[in-house]
């Protein structure tokens, strides 16, 4: 491995590893604006520049430069400090200086920047440039005249997001980066461009003028509007959650969040439960707790209880409700609301086996019934890194663009049993083959899916690559806890139970549930609480300190950024509460308490981390058979929140649906 | 004056018909079999000795440029031969008398050089511009596939070349090779990071040679008629004869080939009929199209006409396109002229030649009128100092040189300009109240 001299000071760097990173790991911090660790190197900024022997008498981009055992590499002589103060002056002549109306201000590396490496004072005393706007969609807003055209957005829509969309037009100073005919970018990551734009030239819209970012109170969660996980933070002001951001995580999200992820916050606020309602002469009225709590006690149930989770809660409420069921005697308990019945006898046959990050290392992936784009639109990327490593990716099931090109073989799960001669050949000489089973596979393909594990040879040393894709957040978590029933919620249904819990269950056919007492317990007025006999205000993932398992079985904890709003409660409280009302007072008073209960209950979920399940599949009937039609019909309104997200209906309208936003003029 | 008997380009002024029979009439594809039958490394060796330097401005020699390209293939990636005739330099003109009038020399040199370097094929990528020039090519490029000389089995050789033009679509800067390589792929020409080289990986990431076409059109008649034929003339590490392009207030502006190191007062007095008002009347020179430094009348006049005399008076021989200026140029405004198209053509990659052109075109605009400080002069000379040396090509370069040879130069008379116009001097400027 070379060895470099930083400022005087030796460091063994990696192999590979550039004179910018040889900088940073000798302690000394490089000024860069195109630079992105996560994204190809432009060098086209020239804030990195060093000084760097042996070398031609000027400075180098180091960002760019390879380093090379027994150099010698400046940072601070006066060659490179003038080079700095130079490209800094530069970048400043044409830049508003409009900080005080701009929304980067505060998160701004150019003022950051600027302040450590810059002059003070411009010398440039000509009229500065001014650059049109460009329109880029629901989620991004653009300020083009602050651009500094360090193509980092033009990099990652092509590099990570897939879609080139975004480039630069024309040359010189008069370069500008605009999208593709100035239409709204068609890309799930889109706002991640937010993040990367050093400066104010790309920020967000649903969040313009909104808030300072020293207002702001930071609060590290995970996000559950897909089965990722993300790791995100929320930052609230007041009783307001304003945006969300992705925390970096290299095993989950890396940088990234999707869309929906960042955006769907503004739906916190609204369409929220904050007050108990119970049904009286076929109406929803607004009731007091103790009025709640009454009319669920007078349904007397006994044991004829069932409970049904949605698609974001956390592990905490779940395991509240199944202490409750358990203590009234029922384990009717299920979590797939809308009627997948697969075998969940084995976890490791229902999960993520080969990892998010791992994914990224495969060399040959079948998809089987998933569109990944949406169901998990930061695995898609992982699998693109993948291809970029030369993967082959195969797919079955309706055609739609995943961002890369998969060999389609056709909509029928048949076709698991006789793959063609070509995936055969790839899966063959692959050293780390992969399929990835989406939950709309897993009705007809599951045995079939498990039997091609075994002719593949997807499980062998250090190495599982069979994978199902669920696509909610609480899917894991319920499945470890066990909310399932062997016939899916059919079972519960045929139950008849005089009482049934629908913990934010919103996607539940509840003509089925006619003649139970349905008590609804969530966050938003959507499908399940219209149908409900009892609403429950709850609180959602903002509201709430949470446990997720993530598809991959990741434990993860997040934290409470906001209150709930009204009277809206933290639901485990609300099960606790309720469970003295029924008489089945459950054994734990505190957060922390429940967790140890649920600890001592599911072994798995009493640390945070990586569980990883045994493999022993069970034995399935290895026909596969049926036409796959995906589950998400629209990306951007999955769930009760970013139905009641302006921003998400919007995106929703205008990206998947094509209506044109006329922009007002100004 | 260089004999006729050695001027390897007997056509440049069109007087016989460009096309393959009159070619072969003047001795192109005479034999290109035997010639290619030297062996890769003999023609290599041939160049090499013949001392012959690139001849698109940067000067760096040839044959080792060649030399540079692998010997046999480790991965299966095929070379390529990129012949840069995007001659966009403000001054330059001699590719275009080549193409439209000898441009078989080129296609023959493409193959005798794209043998050498292994290549696979040639892409000539010409100038947009150059509408007739390329239409020239084109029906060149037809005729040597028609009879067999490039192609499968070109020239009877038995191996297998295709030359392919490409048209630019109107940027200077696709003239940077590496820019070059990146429109060709059909991307925005804007010049990659180096390393890595395009010596490893160039055109589609294969190892590629990026070469002026007059250091390609030259190779075959420095086979034909040796090393030391072409490296007795001009002086050492400047070898060989070149074409010069004198445009400007001479009186007979001609593009003209000559042997190099030729001083400048034999080479305006014997081709282009002396300077316009006589040599007292010559204020500047620039010697090697528009991105060299100028150089005053007192300095030019004697200096040998090559890479290194140039370099001595602090210029640069470039594409040997020399621009005269007499006295009657307002000097300032021709190098605001100059910044002008460097801000017009800078890429807009690299902070520096993106924001520093036109800064620098602005304040050159005001000195052009006299309407500055006196301090600005330092100010544009450091602006220059902060673009040089600081972008991925040399553009930055290229924008800043012009000015800093203006400033070195012509100084007193930018302050006069000023002080002129600010009222003779010493009388400060009444700022009006506002």
């Amino acid at each position: 491995m070379p060895i470099v001299k930083v400022d005087g000071v030796e460091v063994e760097v990696p192999q590979g590893a550039t004179v910018l990173q040889a900088c940073e790991l000798a302690g000394k911090e490089i000024p860069r604006f195109c630079y992105h660790e996560r994204l190809s190197i432009a060098g086209n900024c020239r804030m990195c520049l060093v000084e760097v022997k042996p070398g031609p008498p000027k400075p180098q981009a180091s960002c760019a430069l390879p380093a090379a055992d027994k150099q010698e590499i400046f940072t601070n002589s006066p060659m490179v400090k003038n080079a700095r103060e130079g490209v800094m002056e530069f970048l400043l002549i044409n830049h508003p200086l409009d900080c005080p109306i701009c929304d980067q201000g505060g998160e701004c590396d150019l003022q950051d920047q600027s302040l450590a490496y810059g002059r003070g004072h411009s010398r440039y005393d000509e009229n500065k440039r001014a650059v049109t706007e460009k329109y880029m969609g629901p989620i991004v807003k653009t300020v083009m005249t602050r651009c500094i055209q360090c193509t980092r957005c033009i990099r990652f829509a092509e590099e990570v997001a897939g879609v080139e969309e975004i480039g630069a037009v024309y040359r010189g100073e008069n370069m500008q980066i605009t999208s593709y005919l100035e239409h709204a970018v068609t890309s799930e990551l889109s706002g991640n461009v937010v993040d990367l734009c050093p400066v104010g030239a790309l920020t967000s819209k649903p969040y313009a003028f909104e808030a300072r970012p020293w207002e702001l109170r930071k609060t590290l969660t995970i996000d559950v509007m897909d089965a990722v996980g993300t790791n995100i933070r929320l930052d609230s002001r007041g009783r307001q959650v304003l945006r969300a951001l992705p925390v970096i995580n290299d095993d989950v999200n890396e940088e990234w969040a999707s869309d929906k992820t960042r955006h769907a916050v503004d739906g916190l606020v609204r369409r929220r439960l904050d007050r108990p309602y119970v049904r009286k002469d076929g109406k929803l009225v607004a009731a007091s707790w103790d009025e709640a709590f009454a009319a669920i006690k007078a349904v007397d149930a006994g044991s004829s209880v069932a409970a049904i989770h949605g698609d974001l809660v956390d592990c905490e409420t779940l395991y509240a409700a199944k202490a409750l069921l358990a203590s009234m005697g029922s384990s009717l308990l299920e979590g797939r609301q809308t009627g997948m019945d697969y075998d969940t006898s084995s976890l490791a046959a229902v999960n993520f086996n080969t990892t998010i990050a791992g994914t990224e290392t495969a060399d040959a992936i079948l998809l089987v019934g998933t569109n990944l784009r949406w169901e998990a639109p930061l695995v898609n990327t992982r699998i693109r890194k993948a291809i970029k490593k030369g993967a082959k990716v195969f797919a079955i099931g309706p055609e739609v663009d995943l961002t890369y090109r998969a060999t389609w073989l056709g909509n029928d799960l048949s076709l698991l049993g006789k793959l063609p001669e070509e995936v055969a050949q790839a899966f063959d000489s692959a050293k780390r083959p992969m399929v990835i089973v989406g939950g709309a596979a897993l009705k007809g393909g599951h045995g079939a899916t498990l039997a091609l594990a075994k002719t593949l040879n997807l499980v062998r040393d250090g190495w599982n690559g069979y994978n199902v894709l669920h696509a909610a957040a609480a899917r894991n978590g319920g499945l470890m806890l066990g909310f399932a029933q062997k016939g899916g919620i059919a079972d519960v249904a045929a139950a008849n139970p005089k009482l049934a819990f629908f913990l934010g269950a919103d996607e539940v056919d509840f003509s089925k549930f006619a003649g139970s007492f349905k008590v609804y317990i969530g966050h938003h007025g959507d499908k399940g609480a219209a149908a409900a006999d009892v609403v429950l205000p709850g609180a959602s993932y903002a509201e709430k300190s949470g446990t997720y398992v993530n598809l991959e079985g990741r434990v993860q904890r997040g934290d409470r950024a906001v209150f709930p709003p009204g009277d809206a409660r933290e639901d485990w409280t609300i099960l606790r509460a309720l469970s003295a009302v029924l008489g089945h007072t459950l054994p734990f008073d505190t957060l922390d308490e429940l967790r140890a209960a649920m600890g001592v209950d599911t072994p798995d979920l009493a640390t945070l981390g990586l569980k990883t399940f045994a493999w022993n599949p069970p034995s399935l009937d290895a026909a596969g058979s049926g036409e796959v039609s995906y589950p998400i019909k629209d990306f951007y309104l999955t769930n009760a929140i970013c139905r009641a997200s302006p921003t998400m209906q919007r995106c929703s309208a205008e990206i998947l649906h094509g209506q044109d936003f006329a922009e007002a003029a100004e | 004056m260089l004999a006729d008997k050695d001027r390897i380009f007997t056509n440049v002024y069109g007087f016989q018909p460009w096309n393959l029979d009159a070619a072969i009439m003047r001795g192109d594809w005479d034999n290109t079999k035997d010639l290619m039958a030297l062996g890769q490394d003999a023609i290599i060796d041939i160049i090499k000795a013949s001392g012959l330097r690139g001849r698109g401005g940067a000067g760096f020699p040839t044959g080792m440029k060649w030399s540079f390209m692998p010997k046999e293939s480790k991965d299966g990636r095929p070379s390529f031969l990129v012949i840069n005739a995007d001659e966009s330099e403000p001054g330059s003109c001699k590719d275009r008398e080549i193409i439209r009038h000898d441009p078989h020399k080129l296609i023959e040199g493409a193959l005798i050089a794209g043998y050498a370097m292994r290549a696979r094929a040639a892409y000539i990528y010409i100038r947009g511009e150059y509408i007739r020039e390329a239409e020239v090519l084109f029906a060149a490029v037809a005729e040597a596939y028609d009879k067999g000389l490039i192609g499968k089995n070109a020239s009877g050789s038995g191996y297998d070349f295709d030359v392919f033009v490409h048209r630019g679509a109107g940027a200077y800067i696709c003239g940077e090779e590496t820019a070059m390589l990146e429109s060709l792929e059909g991307k925005k020409g804007q010049p990659r990071l180096k390393p890595p080289f395009p010596a490893g990986a160039g055109l589609y990431g294969c190892p590629t040679t990026v070469n002026n076409v007059e250091s390609i059109a030259v190779a075959p008649t420095i086979l034909r008629r040796g090393a030391a034929w072409f490296s007795s003339f001009g002086a050492e590490g400047n070898k060989g004869t070149k074409l010069f392009q004198i445009s400007g207030h001479v009186n007979k502006p001609c593009v003209v080939e000559e042997a190099m190191s030729i001083p400048f007062r034999q080479l305006i007095e014997e081709h282009c009929g002396g300077i316009r008002g006589g040599w007292d009347n010559l204020l500047a020179v620039i010697p090697g199209g528009s991105s060299v430094p100028l150089v005053p009348a007192a300095e030019i006049m004697d200096c040998p006409m090559d890479f290194d005399g140039l370099k001595k008076v602090g210029s640069g021989l470039g594409t040997a396109a020399i621009i005269v200026m007499d006295k009657s140029t307002d000097i300032v405004r021709a190098i605001s002229r100059l910044s002008y198209f460097y801000k017009h053509e800078s890429c807009g990659q690299c902070t520096p030649c993106r924001e520093g052109t036109g800064w620098m075109w602005r304040v050159m605009e005001r000195m052009r009128t006299g309407d500055a400080d006196i301090s600005e002069i330092d100010t544009l000379y450091q602006v220059t100092k902060q673009v040089e040396g600081h972008t991925i090509c040399a553009l930055g370069d290229a924008a800043a040189w012009p000015i800093q040879g203006l400033i070195k130069h012509f100084r007193p008379e930018m302050e006069r300009r000023i002080l002129a116009r600010n009222g003779g001097g010493d009388a400060p400027m009444m700022e009006a109240a506002e």
